[in-house]
């Protein structure tokens, strides 16, 4: 063979197999029948931590089923563009965790298998799951395409000693008190209270349940967003002012994204912080269970006008499977094996969280001081996040306002109502573009 | 082009009486050695096409659609929308239009300063090392030490660095006594700042190298005529130097301002996401208008409006560039 040929055989190989690596490459479907890709969300001190608690789990669900689940643990500042490119490609995993916040949103992408009656008798029925954790698995009047792994919700957790130190004997139970106290405990390098200003998520957590106090709503009853309202600029300027008003909040606070507001708390450079079950990262980053105490979320000393008795939106995390799987059956025995009472006990009492079955909450695990607090909140004054398809706007949009005003706050520009309200109203412009 | 001269240079140049099987010999391989440039061609155009061209040309498709959360599972279901994303992203009253053109702008101060900074340093850094002396090896291996980092693990340190209350930038400058009050440098006005430095730091290795290359090509005696001639340091770099580098500053130069005005990672990896309004780049700016409001539509036809500018830019200053060099 010549030169020139060899040349042109060289070539024609490389197109095809530039063009071959162009196909699909999946496997076949014997083989995904014994297979699972599952992406976990981020529950514990790092991802490293949880991929040690999950894998036993999977090892023994693999025994009991022979299917192998290969595990990944997706931060959560990248799990919604994964499940999103994930979505519009109909590759990627079969089972994932999807924060509860999103159920309607991903819902609407029609990109999961919804749980109707059949499908969620498969995974042992719906009278199975805590109905307000039900609730938050999808906009009302549809099958909800997720079902509950964790629930959680948001508690007011205080440094024991530094309060006993300040001579303060309960933890606050309106904001008026916690800014009273929280002057108390800021001195030195040490601050009344820790807030992740940083992050979008965090922010508009707060921004739903201080707008539930201040009796006001995000969205109307057709699903438009309801933004600048009078309500909505009260609660979140009073969120704000912890910082810009009360100074209680050290301003570095403004730009913390990476849970460093935990940090603070655990390391004792703030006596408070509100989060959803924090006790195991306390833990994790050496901070012993006897040194915090644990009560609900503050509420305004006066209600205002429609304001409603809410302090935390139903947390959680939802278990959800893509319509693209090749293995429909495992991945809802999967699903299945992880809200049964034996792994949710597990699952949970690692993670400080709480059940999503009704069978398994009065385990004895899950009556410490923290997780009778979370329930309590959960079943009295916990209300879901707006199941609308927008809410991940919303959470994005509103939580990076906040984070703007943040900003302003820490570089000691003054928080008006005007400047709330403005930056209200372009978040909301482009809720509609 | 190479191309309209390679085929046929031998011309079979034998009496006029060929023999009929041997002139169709001579053809059949005069055909194939026209033929054998574009079969080599075809990997090349083949992954270009998959890599970048149509990848283009369906952005191109989105950017007429109302791509949402509703419709990305199945693209067919997107309604037609024709002009209206750029419509919206044009309508510089609305919201969606005065934040783009305010990170247009943010984007194009940035590119600038970056580009011309990384381009002093890196000139100034290869003309010190031109000429042989100790240490002249460890100082090249060093300087180019943040092109050879990853950059999201590079621009993560730097992360750490502009942290208010314990990165060491602000370490330093209290150290120094410089600041009584610790500034911000992720968030507010100086985030431009800070990512204009790690953008300069990231990018000067490159121009280091580009203009240390072409530096070799620079003949040595025209450096000794100069000095005869009695040419100072000045003189040297304005009257040799830089006008042998021409070529290679062209497409440095212009490489590097695509770069830059593209640039995704730094701002996406030093601000966690959501960039302050003062460091607002358009990649980053466009990122966000699709993916956090999950509008891929709106987010293509600011993709495609970038693309728009980026030719026309690039277009002009090849032109420029390009018809200056002819008059030379």
């Amino acid at each position: 063979m010549s030169k020139r040929h060899l040349a042109v055989l060289a070539a024609a190989l490389v197109t095809t197999a530039s063009l071959a690596a162009c196909g699909d490459s999946g496997g076949s479907a014997g083989e995904a029948a014994k297979t699972l890709t599952y992406w976990a969300s981020n529950q514990g001190a790092s991802i490293e931590f949880d991929k040690q608690t999950l894998q036993p789990e999977l090892d023994k669900f693999e025994k009991q089923t022979g299917i192998k689940v290969s595990l990944e643990v997706v931060p959560w500042s990248d799990l919604l563009n994964r499940l999103l490119a994930a979505a519009t490609s109909g590759k990627g995993p079969d089972v994932v965790n999807i924060g509860n916040t999103w159920s309607a949103s991903l819902q609407a992408t029609g990109a999961f298998v919804p749980f109707d009656d059949a499908t969620l008798a498969a995974v042992g029925g719906k009278d199975r799951f805590v109905p307000a954790a039900l609730a938050a698995a999808g906009a009302p009047g549809k099958p909800p395409t997720a079902v509950p792994l964790y629930s959680l919700a948001y508690a007011l957790y205080y440094n024991k000693k530094m309060f006993a130190d300040a001579g303060i004997t309960n933890p606050p139970a309106t904001w008026e008190e916690l800014v009273e106290v929280g002057k108390k405990l800021t001195k030195g390098d040490q601050w009344g209270l820790a807030i992740e200003g940083a992050n979008p998520s965090e922010n508009s957590h707060h921004a739903f349940t201080f707008g539930q106090q201040w009796g006001g709503e995000w969205f109307d009853s057709s699903g438009r967003p309801t933004f600048d309202t009078p309500q909505n600029v009260a609660a979140v300027k009073r969120y704000i002012d912890l910082m810009a008003a009360d100074k209680i909040v050290n301003p570095s606070n403004a730009e913390y994204a990476q849970n460093q507001s935990v940090a603070d708390f655990a390391n004792r450079k703030a006596a408070m912080l509100l989060w959803q079950a924090a006790g195991n990262n306390f833990k994790a980053q050496g901070m012993s269970p006897d040194e915090w105490g644990v009560a609900p979320v503050p509420f305004p000393a006066t209600t205002p006008p429609g304001g409603k008795r809410i302090n935390s939106m139903v947390a959680g995390i939802n278990i959800a499977i893509f319509k693209h799987t090749k293995n429909r059956d495992g991945a809802l025995q999967f699903v299945k094996f992880m809200t049964s009472d034996e792994e949710q006990i597990i699952l949970n009492k690692t993670y400080g969280s709480l059940p999503s079955v009704t069978t398994a909450g009065a385990d004895p695990a899950f009556q410490a001081p923290e997780q009778k607090v979370l329930r309590e909140v959960l079943t009295t004054t916990a209300a879901p996040l707006p199941q609308v398809p927008n809410e991940s706007q919303f959470e994005t949009l509103v939580g990076a306002a906040m984070k703007e005003l943040f900003a302003d706050a820490a570089s000691g520009k003054p928080i008006t109502e005007a400047l709330v309200r403005e930056k209200l109203s372009v978040a909301q412009q482009k809720m509609g573009s | 082009m190479a191309t309209t001269t390679a085929p046929g240079p031998v011309r079979p140049t034998g009496p006029p009486a060929v023999p009929a099987a041997a002139g169709r010999r001579a053809r059949r391989r005069k055909s194939r050695r026209l033929l054998l440039p574009y079969l080599l061609l075809v990997p090349a155009l083949v992954l270009e096409l998959g890599v970048h061209i149509v990848p283009m040309l369906v952005g191109v498709w989105m950017s007429l659609l109302e791509l949402t959360q509703f419709h990305i599972r199945d693209w067919s279901t997107a309604p037609f929308t024709g002009l209206e994303n750029y419509r919206v992203t044009l309508d510089l009253d609305s919201a969606t239009g005065k934040d783009l053109v305010h990170s247009f702008w943010v984007t194009v101060v940035y590119t600038v300063a970056s580009v011309g900074l990384s381009w002093v340093l890196g000139l100034a850094a290869a003309v010190f090392l031109q000429r042989p002396f100790r240490g002249r090896a460890l100082l090249r291996t060093l300087f180019l030490t943040p092109y050879a980092l990853p950059v999201y693990t590079a621009v993560i340190t730097w992360s750490f660095l502009f942290q208010r209350d314990t990165g060491l930038v602000n370490h330093v400058l209290a150290q120094l006594g410089l600041v009584d009050e610790p500034p911000f440098w992720l968030i507010g006005g100086n985030s431009f700042w800070s990512l204009l430095v790690v953008s300069v730091w990231r990018s000067w290795p490159f121009a280091f190298l580009c203009i240390m290359a072409g530096l070799q090509n620079v003949p040595a005696d025209l450096y000794e005529a100069a000095a005869m001639d009695g040419a100072g340091f000045w003189r040297r770099l304005g009257s040799v130097t830089l006008p042998l580098l021409r070529p290679v500053n062209q497409v440095l130069l212009l490489v590097l301002f695509l770069w830059t005005f593209n640039d995704f990672t730094t701002p996406y990896v030093l601000f966690g996401g959501a960039a302050p309004r003062e460091a607002d780049l358009i990649s980053i700016h466009i990122y966000e208008s699709s993916f956090v409001t999950w509008n891929f539509g709106l987010g293509s036809a600011m993709s495609v409006l970038l693309l728009l500018f980026l030719l026309v830019v690039t277009a002009v200053y090849l032109l420029v560039t390009n018809r200056r060099r002819a008059y030379a």
